[in-house]
């Protein structure tokens, strides 16, 4: 009877602990498209050239209102990284780190003067943010803010792939609803379109209205490794880019991960062995 | 952690085969005491100076803001750093004492970059204990430390006092004439 | 319950530390030569895992402490700095938060074997209510550390948890108000919660080592619930019971290790990654899972005020349990009607748990309209907590009280060792 019973009680946990995903998920949306990525699975690890590609759409499109304020230029240097290369160990001697940091202004203060300049970055600067600060940034994108991208693809549900709907996901908006003034009908962004929809009140379209116009188009990057620049392929590449850069030390992880996990399984076997000849001669 | 088993399997137990018996406890004590031995690693290692303080270890200076005869006073890996334009007076005064007798013997020459004589640059902690000296004391024209009275010479050289070596000259490179990269 | 010590010095400098101060001594007769039951099984494993757990969040804890940044302005940055620039940062974080977890699934274990073997019943009561303390110290430790990072579920998670004592008359408001030490959870907020995070820990060490005290004491339990009568009922400590603690650690260290580094982020929230901003709430505010059975009887009440004390009296429960169960039987093995109504205990905690991860008003089946009562539609999630609660306060008020005066049980062994059983088969 209490076999049964338990048998029944963990059957409706297993239960339980499905259906308790979905239900977290964002409210009104549709569920993501499901990308097969290189860094999934226990083996998982970054594709170099689509991080290099995925940067390259962060540098020419994203940056223009998204801040990556968490990320340091020598961090595309390191293990697992855009630029990383066997023979620059320190990421701060790598030649393309350099380059890119030179190309882009940071704030300091003159040594002697102590008045504001502006500088060249060097690999150990952050990325600089495209506003000065928060009311900045909104007040140039219609009072919206662009959130912060360096933990984007882990501060949101569905990570990466949610970063990849989105961006390649939006459609026009369906007759009936009235999308407002700076908004864009996107059916992967969480929202609620109860107020605006003027059709069939059972049938409320899915997803939200975003701040953000259709970011990416075909041909907008040109990407230097002769990848065909499609809308697809960039939204994949930013995505990927973009969760290398909230999780660099992914691979890292992984790698230990299954050192680890064999080690115990073998001391596990050990010690089970040596339980069993201890325990050999009691009666329990 | 894991080594919490050691210890567990030790007391000789009435079996059949002792010698497989007794390999058994000894390798899941040994790996036990491996893995927790491991695990200590990054609970050490954290304590050393993390991917951002490394990045900063360089840093790059501008020599055109010292006149002769005057020293600068930058912070470099969190300590003070001595950069001197010095005198002809001084570096004279250096070279001829290449030969007196020496806590810790140098010449001036191995101090300064070929060709850049007028430029040294030191470690502004004193050997000693830390202490950050004063430039102009003492008797050899060069730096006194007030902590514990040792005298430094235009070179940044012992002469006199508890400290046991030369203010340390640290690894750096002119880029051009007017710059030096330190680090 | 050893009784006498059979320790022996053996070097001289042994024997002259035991004449001064018995620490060897000590260590030998509770964890060497202390007799444990000979048939306890694996369920009686956790306690050393749960040692364990608390060892390593100390440590990882301690660690995290030299790099974290304790303010409303960097606290976020500098755990950023863990996970991106301290050597091993990532995986000591990780460690530390996902411990937590595994700190609940252990605790969780431990506390139901106890439940459904009698270990709280005399002479082991004051035993039961230090195990009580204890967790409602991980209880306020953990929540106090989820603040910590400082991120949107942070923040949210401090608001709604401070304000359920403004549920209190008269004195609700001071209290929140003392709590957040300013109008609002803020930078004053953390501070102390990050000095009490750090001091919570050491407590909660100390009242292990009481906890620990008090078994040693009355002697362990076993799963028949008869009290060993003779040697042949116990085996030595060290080696029996060590290494099958230490097997069945790393067996857990399997699970923790899985967690850590193959998903790390599974038991937390997204939301967490977003830095705290008081002026946007998350759309979803759910605590931690290991809170989620508590905060759906909190939901489960309509009203405020007795919402809060319904969820505080669950743990109240737990406090109580030694004298409201009246049953001489102590294991559940030998109750088979109390074992039926445990099964539907478990049942009912994980439907609590699934119903605080939802939204109270969705409804259980979708697209199935029933009919609306006490202003929600029976078919949703509030009403089947409601159900859950019932039945969860109903198996300590009544359930476990009445049973013991009249259920039938089966015949107890009259020791460990033999099989041999009492002739008095309806004790009870």
């Amino acid at each position: 009877m209490l076999r049964k019973l338990s048998v029944i009680a963990a059957a409706a946990g297993l239960l339980v602990v499905g259906a308790a995903g979905p239900a977290l998920a964002n409210g009104g949306a549709l569920k993501a498209k499901e990308v097969h990525w290189s860094f999934e699975g226990p083996f998982g690890k970054f594709d170099q050239a689509q991080l290099q590609r995925g940067f390259k759409v962060y540098r020419e499109v994203c940056s223009a209102c998204h801040s990556l304020k968490l990320v340091s230029f020598r961090n595309l240097g390191d293990k697992g990284g855009p630029f990383y290369n066997e023979k620059y160990q320190n990421p701060n001697d790598n030649p393309w780190v350099k380059a890119i940091a030179k190309d882009y202004e940071v704030n300091d203060i003159d040594g002697e003067t102590g008045d504001a300049i502006k500088r060249p970055a060097t690999s150990a600067d952050h990325f600089p943010s495209p506003f000065a600060n928060e009311a900045a940034a909104r007040a140039s994108n219609g009072g919206a803010l662009p959130p912060d991208m360096s933990l984007l693809a882990k501060a949101r549900e569905e990570g990466p792939d949610h970063i990849y709907s989105v961006v390649t996901g939006y459609v026009d908006a369906p007759k009936g609803l009235t999308v407002p003034t700076g908004g864009h009908y996107n059916p992967y962004f969480p929202g609620d379109l109860t107020s605006a929809w003027h059709g069939d009140h059972k049938h409320t379209p899915p997803g939200g209205f975003i701040a953000m116009a259709p970011p990416l188009k075909a041909g907008l990057v040109t990407f230097d490794d002769g990848t065909k620049s499609t809308l697809d392929q960039q939204g994949k590449d930013v995505a990927a880019f973009l969760m290398w850069a909230a999780e660099p030390k992914l691979e890292e992880r992984k790698q230990t991960g299954f050192a680890v996990l064999i080690y115990l399984v073998l001391l596990s076997g050990l010690l089970y062995a040596s339980y069993k000849t201890v325990w050999k001669n009691e009666s329990h | 952690m894991a080594d919490t088993a050691v210890g567990a399997t030790t007391e000789p137990e009435h079996g059949s085969d002792p010698s497989r018996r007794d390999f058994i406890h000894i390798a899941a004590i040994a790996a036990a005491a491996g893995g927790a031995a491991t695990l200590v690693w990054p609970f050490i290692d954290q304590m050393n100076p993390s991917a951002d303080t490394r990045a900063l270890a360089s840093t790059e200076f501008d020599l055109t803001k010292v006149a002769e005869g005057q020293q600068v006073t930058i912070k470099w890996r969190g300590k003070p750093l001595f950069v001197r334009n010095r005198t002809k007076a001084e570096i004279a005064k250096a070279v001829a004492d290449d030969s007196a007798s020496m806590k810790d013997p140098a010449t001036d020459a191995s101090r300064v970059k070929p060709g850049k004589a007028n430029w040294l640059i030191v470690g502004g902690n004193c050997t000693h204990l830390g202490c950050v000296p004063t430039f102009g004391g003492g008797e050899y024209g060069g730096w006194f430390c007030p902590c514990h009275g040792s005298v430094y010479d235009t070179s940044g050289r012992i002469r006199k006092g508890p400290a046991p070596l030369n203010l340390v000259v640290p690894e750096y490179a002119f880029l051009t004439d007017t710059k030096v990269k330190i680090g | 319950m050893s009784g006498h010590s059979t320790y022996q010095p053996k070097t001289g400098i042994e024997r002259w530390l035991d004449a001064r101060l018995p620490i060897v001594r000590l260590g030998y007769d509770s964890f060497v030569d202390y007799p444990t039951p000979r048939n306890l099984n694996y369920w009686w494993t956790f306690g050393g895992i749960l040692s364990l757990c608390l060892a390593s969040q100390l440590i990882t804890g301690i660690i995290l402490v030299m790099h974290y940044n304790p303010s409303a302005q960097g606290a976020f940055a500098s755990v950023e700095h863990i996970m991106r620039d301290v050597n091993y940062g990532w995986l000591i974080r990780y460690m530390h938060a996902n411990g937590a977890s595994m700190f609940f699934i252990a605790v969780y274990i431990h506390m139901l074997r106890g439940l459904y073997y009698g270990s709280y019943k005399a002479p082991r009561e004051v035993l039961w209510l230090l195990g009580c303390v204890i967790y409602l110290l991980m209880m306020a430790t953990a929540f106090m550390g989820y603040v910590l990072p400082w991120g949107q579920m942070s923040f949210h998670g401090a608001v709604v948890i401070t304000n359920l004592f403004g549920a209190l008359p008269l004195v609700g408001e001071s209290i929140t108000t003392w709590l957040w030490g300013g109008f609002a959870v803020d930078n004053p907020t953390l501070n102390r919660f990050f000095s009490l995070h750090y001091l919570l820990p050491f407590m909660i060490a100390g009242v292990v080592i009481l906890h620990i005290w008090a078994l040693h004491v009355v002697g362990q339990n076993n799963p028949t619930g008869v009290d060993p009568k003779s040697k042949a009922d116990t085996v030595p400590f060290t080696p029996y019971a060590t290494v099958k603690d230490g097997f069945a650690m790393s067996v857990f260290l399997i699970l923790f290790a899985f967690f850590v580094f193959y998903m790390p982020n599974a038991l937390g929230h997204a939301d967490n990654y977003v830095e705290a901003n008081p002026l946007v709430t998350p759309s979803h505010i759910v605590p931690e899972w290991y809170f989620l059975p508590f905060y759906a009887i909190l939901r489960a009440v309509p009203d405020k005020l007795m919402g809060v004390l319904a969820m505080f009296g669950a743990i109240a429960c737990l406090f109580a349990l030694p004298w409201l169960d009246t049953s001489k039987v102590r294991s559940m093995r030998y109750r088979p009607t109390a074992k039926i109504y445990f099964v539907f205990f478990l049942v009912a905690c994980i439907v609590l748990g699934f119903c605080g991860a939802k939204l109270p008003d969705d409804p259980v089946i979708p697209h199935l309209t029933t009919f609306q009562l006490g202003g929600s539609d029976l078919n949703s999630f509030v009403w089947l907590s409601r159900v859950a609660s019932l039945y969860y306060f109903a198996f300590f008020l009544v359930v476990l009280p009445v049973l013991g005066l009249v259920e039938k049980t089966l015949p107890v062994p009259d020791s460990i060792a033999s099989p041999a059983l009492s002739a008095d088969a309806h004790k009870g």
